[in-house]
């Protein structure tokens, strides 16, 4: 199991090197240099930046040292919590990530919180009642709430509660302080997509589960009902739910871009795209460092979880 | 890992053999509709003949198609759905609508009429005829979201197929590279990719690529390393075959069946990724209608009740589209599954 | 108990009758798909979703099971009747230790305490025969071997102390071995518990050791039901006759009496045939009387019963053995030789200095059970995978570290392969007809498309196949239809030797000797060498001129069949010959029992590696010496510590009892 746990953090830090790399190399390249370069100098946009002017730029920063040196001090930079400013706003990048990783935190959080119970709840329920109504019902419903993406569900949501029926404001911008009501409709838009899809991956696990030998070894033994779900069927449907909920954390935070975008929420996702429309890169660079973090971590715990789960692949 | 395996939707062993006639219908489809939609202007004047033989293929494949998915109603609604689209990206130029991009009288709702034109859905911000939008914007999410898809799908089978079979430093390779642009969340990814390469079609059909491609590499890695252990395997090799031969022709016409399922299930996919992109500003450029721009428009505009069909009209849109292609893989999953 | 049963829409059993008394163990035997099975979840009310009980009744004890409440299902099912099933390994919770898999059962069936249901599971692991009991309790499914994993269910079953126990082909998935020892286990059982037993099993010869009646079952129905010995003296339904017929035998030579083939396969459930199902396959058939109506089932003397109408009637012709037409060919020089091979994995070896040589047109037999490398072999051969070092010569072509890819095109012509499993051995994506020619094009043996046609016509008439399954797909076809097309195919390209692993042991006895009759008259036609893998000596008894016994990787005995079969034998061999289990009632077998598990093949002993399960061992020497290869005979050879005295001394294993 160590040598497991060993074995993956290597593969982590690695792709972290190479994705860091990466993220340099594409940051490197003339369009988003001239980006930065109109940015500091000032100025309407990367055509009206005059060669000369970019050239001096680019001399005065450094650019023509040696790709390594340059990713080299870069990476040293990083480690030590300089993350540089913001064009944008002017404040440093370390405050606005801290800021904006917060509030998505929050909306993770809650994310997260309503929606383990309630999809392996729901998937369970299904795979233990195969063909029943309720199993059809939930199989339909989550069909339903998988193939709306994002921005139509965040759509029908706000012309549904918000426009129609008014109980939550249509945007989360937080102009007022904090306010719940204005997380409902993110957070609802988020839960539907993810407890559908949860619940669906559920479900299947626990038909195959349920169709096993040793699930029929247990009920002929002459083991109550209940005994033989929470027993045998659970520890078993579970391993690959857990897995995927860990795994989530990847997908989530794509879909956090969208719906904080929609809903204007101050997040991390549209920390990220403000940034990239702007053209501020230490905030996108960091960003994107931030995210690819977090997705590896996210498949990380995802692996160590599976063999935790799994007795098979420990021994 | 097996968990990523067994995460990709739980992949059935779908025994769905497409047929020479499906082919060709399909090929009947989607060249039109490129050559339409991506080069309308070199076509000039022709432009409108070439979706003429479009219109009867679709109609050719929605019985093929229901003769295929007789066991499942599931398939079926979903089948018809999805043909519903297809046809009216087909003939859209044939039908009598008011020209999309023409201002006429901004803000008029469903059902009523304005300037002598009626507008049955209503018109946008900026006067344009909804309906007519809604049926144009169609074409382009259909186009590119099949070609990103295909696209996608040409370089993870064949990376999927050299990992798995050639294995050793190949499948390492193959799969680093995979798991580092799995690493990066996939709306990152876009965001990084469109800003760099610049916002257009094909710069589409790249980002998709790159983050739908690693996952059917991994899906196709998986089935070959399966596959490769069968018997039928060892007798190509005892028999002397080259290594291209048995990928090509023993194992990839063995785990098409999966891929198929997987197939419809990615074009929903890539469907969401399209229309959010264009949401987003960064996707396919205005003025053409796009439902995720016609999304981004209406939200910007007068937020309020009775405006509200600015934007539930595309988002029912995209959604029928996309369900309609879960219905089909979801389906043919339950009909592989009963066979 | 007794109940009649039909089941399912779609008719899989149908009007089945069976009286089983207390402390009775009766067997019921029948290929696949004739149902067994499906008797047995029966009993137990566990048809799924699709199969029904439609008419009849299951009585147990009185009481109709069909009719019981949810609650008392389950009380029967804790306490009177157990099941042990076919796949140990399945059948076993993955997640949950044995010991809670285990205490389970008295704790929720008869409300015991935790310490004292896990001392009853402790005494149970004892009574079955399982050593170092703790580690056990505390070890997960995976952890063990097949043999121990079974043991363990049958464990399970017997805490609950039924009154009926169900065994579900418990041995199938088992080392032959192995299956004797629980085998036995399960004979000693019965006689102390004195619970009734129904014990279901394709192989004829097994019940008969442990059963006292029999019922045999074809196509849904039982076509006959008799004490053990009557059975077996006596037949009186054609099928069961054609049965015993079709087994192969471990005393009886290739030559004086060959399997007898029953033509044709079962019938699917939903395409029987009027009247008796086994007409269309019978040689006794009468048209107009045994296809007329449904054939009843007649009861004789002592319990007997038969479905057939002209039981009474048929004179059973002990026809005089075919002699084989066709030149027994005397073997030529060596084809292949073998030196020294070896393979290992890091620590582990698969082959261990393997040597055998193998003679143009002889067929040799290489046996042994799982994790003997006997496979290892033949993929070293074939150039799937490479030795580590030591030689194997085709000729003048060295094998051994040439990858297939490597390989000159003649020898990879003069070498083919045909494999284990029908159900993957054809691409289920190409026709029948594609696969044989594609053979025949890349072998260049013609070109022109008429003659590849020809030619492919032609092979499949060698092995009796119409010629429209050409143009089918794999997936229309049977098991033993599949592997007929497998040895079509691999010698389109007029190989010269060829390596056959296990080729029949996926299928049913019956279709088996039509099988291996086939591969060896197309053999001795062409004049191929054949290196035959299997792990079923009886078999091998039947078509092999040279036998090579491995063990863990070496190789322990070889030499020609007579001198393998009889005395002197490696103490293996015994082994492995005593497990046989025997049909014919005038052979007696003599009992040998090696102990129970072999260690794992990743700590294997410095010397010989059968000695920690050997009866026979030194102590000291055997586990610590490499044993020397003694030869008893020109090209007989044994590796053994025992002196050659002791060896050749041994009492043979069958003994044909003269009337």
């Amino acid at each position: 199991m160590r040598g497991l746990i060993a074995r993956r953090l290597t593969q982590m830090l690695l792709i972290m090197l190479a994705a860091s790399v990466l993220l340099f190399a594409i940051f490197d390249t003339d369009q988003f240099r001239r980006k930065v370069a109109v940015a500091e100098l000032g100025g309407f946009g990367v055509a009206t930046l005059s060669e000369q002017d970019y050239q001096h730029w680019l001399a005065r920063n450094g650019f023509e040292r040696p790709f390594l040196t340059r990713y080299g001090m870069w990476l040293a930079r990083l480690t030590h919590g300089e993350l540089g400013e913001s064009l944008e706003k002017d404040v440093p990048v370390a405050t606005l990530l801290r800021e904006s990783i917060a509030h998505t935190a929050i909306l993770g959080f809650f994310v997260f919180l309503f929606m383990i119970p309630l999809a392996l709840v729901l998937g369970l329920l299904a795979g233990v009642n195969e063909g029943s109504l309720l199993d059809r019902g939930i199989s339909f419903v989550s069909v339903l709430t998988t193939s709306t993406p994002q921005i139509a569900t965040a759509v029908l949501l706000t012309v549904a509660l918000a426009l129609g029926l008014n109980w939550v404001p249509a945007k989360s911008a937080m102009l007022e302080g904090w306010s719940f009501r204005e997380l409902v409709l993110p957070l609802l838009t988020l839960l539907i997509y993810e407890v559908g899809y949860l619940a669906r991956m559920t479900r299947a696990a626990t038909l195959e589960v349920m169709a096993a030998p040793y699930v029929r070894t247990a009920v002929l033994k002459g083991l109550p009902w209940s005994r033989v779900v929470s027993r045998h069927v659970l520890r078993n449907a579970l391993i690959v739910p857990v897995t995927l909920v860990c795994q989530e954390l990847n997908g989530l935070l794509s879909q956090i871009v969208v719906v904080e975008v929609f809903f204007q929420y101050a997040g991390f996702g549209r920390m990220l795209f403000d940034a990239a429309s702007f053209g501020d890169i230490q905030v996108l660079q960091a960003a994107t460092l931030v995210a690819v973090l977090v997705a590896v971590l996210s498949q990380f715990l995802s692996d160590v979880a599976y063999v935790a789960l799994n007795p098979r692949v420990q021994f | 890992m097996s968990t990523v395996l067994r995460t990709q939707g739980m992949v059935a062993r779908a025994l769905v053999r497409p047929g020479r006639w499906a082919t060709l219908l399909v090929l009947l489809v989607w060249v039109p509709l490129i050559a339409y939609v991506m080069f309308r202007s070199a076509l000039g004047g022709a432009a409108s003949d070439v979706l003429l033989p479009a219109v009867p293929a679709v109609v050719g494949l929605y019985a093929l198609g229901l003769a295929r998915c007789r066991g499942s109603w599931v398939a079926s609604v979903g089948l018809t759905l999805v043909c519903f689209w297809f046809l009216i990206a087909v003939a859209v130029p044939y039908l009598p609508l008011t020209d999309p991009d023409k201002p006429i009288a901004a803000l008029a709702l469903p059902g009523t009429t304005k300037h002598g034109v009626h507008f049955i859905l209503g018109s946008d911000a900026r006067g344009r005829d909804m309906l007519s939008r809604t049926l144009w914007g169609c074409q382009r999410v259909l186009v590119w979201g099949i070609t990103a898809t295909a696209a996608a799908y040409a370089v993870g089978v064949v990376l999927g197929l050299l990992g798995g079979y050639l294995g050793s430093w190949c499948d390492d390779v193959v799969s680093f590279i995979g798991n580092l642009l799995l690493s990066f969340p996939v709306m990152v990814l876009f965001i990084l990719i469109l800003n760099l390469l610049g916002q257009s079609g094909f710069n589409i059909v790249i980002a998709v690529t790159s983050s739908s491609a690693p996952m059917i590499m991994r899906i196709v890695r998986g089935l070959t390393l399966e596959a490769k252990n069968r018997d039928y395997i060892h007798a190509a090799q005892t028999r002397g075959e080259h290594p291209l031969w048995v990928m090509g022709v023993e194992l990839l016409p063995n785990v098409r069946g999966p891929l198929i399922v997987d197939a419809c299930l990615r074009l929903g996919y890539t469907t969401v990724a399209i229309t959010t992109l264009t949401f987003l500003g960064l996707g396919l450029q205005p003025p053409d209608p796009d439902w995720g721009l016609m999304i981004k428009e209406g939200a910007t505009a007068a937020l309020l009740w009775k405006y509200s069909y600015l934007i539930t009209i595309p988002a029912l849109s995209v959604s029928s589209l996309i369900l309609g292609f879960n219905m089909i893989a979801d389906g043919m999953r339950e009909l592989s599954g009963r066979s | 108990m007794a109940y009649s049963v039909d089941a399912k829409a779609l008719p899989v059993v149908r009007d089945f009758n069976l009286s089983l008394l207390p402390g009775e163990s009766h067997g019921l035997v029948g290929e696949s798909g004739c149902g067994k099975s499906t008797v047995a979840l029966a009993i137990m009310q566990w048809l799924g979703r699709q199969g029904r009980i439609t008419s009849g009744q299951l009585l147990f004890k009185g009481r109709d099971l069909c009719l019981l409440s949810g609650e008392e299902l389950r009380r029967t099912r804790g306490a009177q009747v157990a099941m042990i099933y076919q796949e140990p390994m399945a059948s076993l919770n993955p997640t949950m230790r044995i010991g809670e898999q285990l205490t389970e059962v008295p704790r929720y069936n008869e409300g015991l305490s935790r310490p004292a249901a896990r001392a009853r599971a402790v005494a149970m692991l004892n009574r079955v025969q399982l050593a170092d009991t703790l580690r056990i309790m505390e070890a997960y499914p995976h952890q063990l071997s097949g043999g121990q994993q079974q043991r363990i269910v049958i464990a399970m079953a017997l805490l609950s102390n039924p009154s009926l126990l169900l065994l579900d082909e418990p041995t199938t998935a088992l080392d032959v071995t192995v299956e004797a020892g629980i085998v036995d286990l399960i004979g000693s059982l019965s006689a102390e518990y004195g619970m009734s037993m129904l014990y279901i099993s394709h192989n004829l010869a097994l019940l008969r050791t442990i059963c006292q009646r029999i019922t045999v079952m074809y196509a849904g129905q039982v076509v006959e039901t008799a004490e053990t010995a009557a059975l077996f003296a006596d037949p009186h339904h054609p099928y069961t006759r054609q049965l015993l017929a079709a087994m192969p035998q471990p005393t009886v030579h290739k030559h004086a009496q060959p399997l007898r083939a029953i033509p044709g396969q079962p019938p699917a459930p939903d395409a029987r045939p009027r009247g008796c199902a086994f007409g269309p396959r019978c040689g006794y058939f009468m048209a107009g009387r045994c296809d007329a109506t449904d054939v009843p089932l007649q009861v004789e003397s002592g319990g007997h019963e038969t479905r057939c109408l002209r039981a009474g009637e048929i004179a059973w012709q002990i026809s005089p053995p075919e002699l084989n037409d066709g030149p027994t060919r005397t073997p030529g020089a060596t084809a292949l030789k073998l030196h020294s091979l070896t393979k290992s994995y890091g620590a582990v070896s698969a082959n261990e200095r393997v040597s055998f040589d193998v003679r143009a047109g002889e067929t040799v037999a290489l046996v042994g059970e799982s994790g003997s490398g006997k496979s290892t072999v033949a993929r070293i051969l074939m150039g799937l995978t490479q030795a580590t070092s030591g030689s194997a010569a085709l000729g003048a072509v060295e094998l051994a570290q040439l990858p297939v890819g490597r390989r000159p095109a003649a020898t990879i012509r003069a070498l083919q392969m045909i494999f284990q499993n029908p159900f993957d051995t054809l691409n289920p994506s190409h026709t029948i007809g594609a696969q044989i020619a594609r053979v025949i094009r890349k072998f260049k043996i013609e070109r022109d498309k008429a003659r590849i046609d020809a030619r492919v016509q032609e092979l499949l008439a060698q092995v009796q196949l119409p010629a429209e399954i050409a143009s089918r797909h794999p997936q229309q076809l049977s098991g033993g239809q599949k592997q007929r097309v497998a040895i079509a195919r691999a010698f389109a390209g007029h190989p010269q030797l060829v390596v056959a692993d296990e080729p029949v042991s996926s299928l049913d006895v019956s279709v088996q000797a039509t099988v291996v009759a086939l591969l060896m008259d197309i053999q001795r036609e062409s004049g191929t060498t054949l290196l035959f893998i299997s792990h079923d000596l009886a078999l091998v008894r039947q078509l092999a001129d040279r036998v090579i016994v491995m063990y863990q990787g070496k190789v322990i005995e070889q030499g020609t069949v007579e001198e393998v079969f009889a005395p002197p034998y490696h103490p293996y061999t015994e082994a492995l010959l005593a497990a046989i289990p025997i049909a014919d009632p005038r052979v007696t077998r003599r009992r040998v029992r090696p102990s129970v598990e072999a260690p794992s093949a990743s700590s294997p002993p410095a010397g010989c590696r059968f000695s920690s399960r050997c009866a026979y061992r030194i102590r000291g020497t055997c586990e610590v010496q490499e044993p020397p290869v003694r030869e008893f005979a020109p090209g007989h050879r044994i590796a053994c510590h025992l002196p050659a005295r002791e060896l050749s001394e041994m009492q043979p294993i069958f003994e044909v009892i003269r009337p």
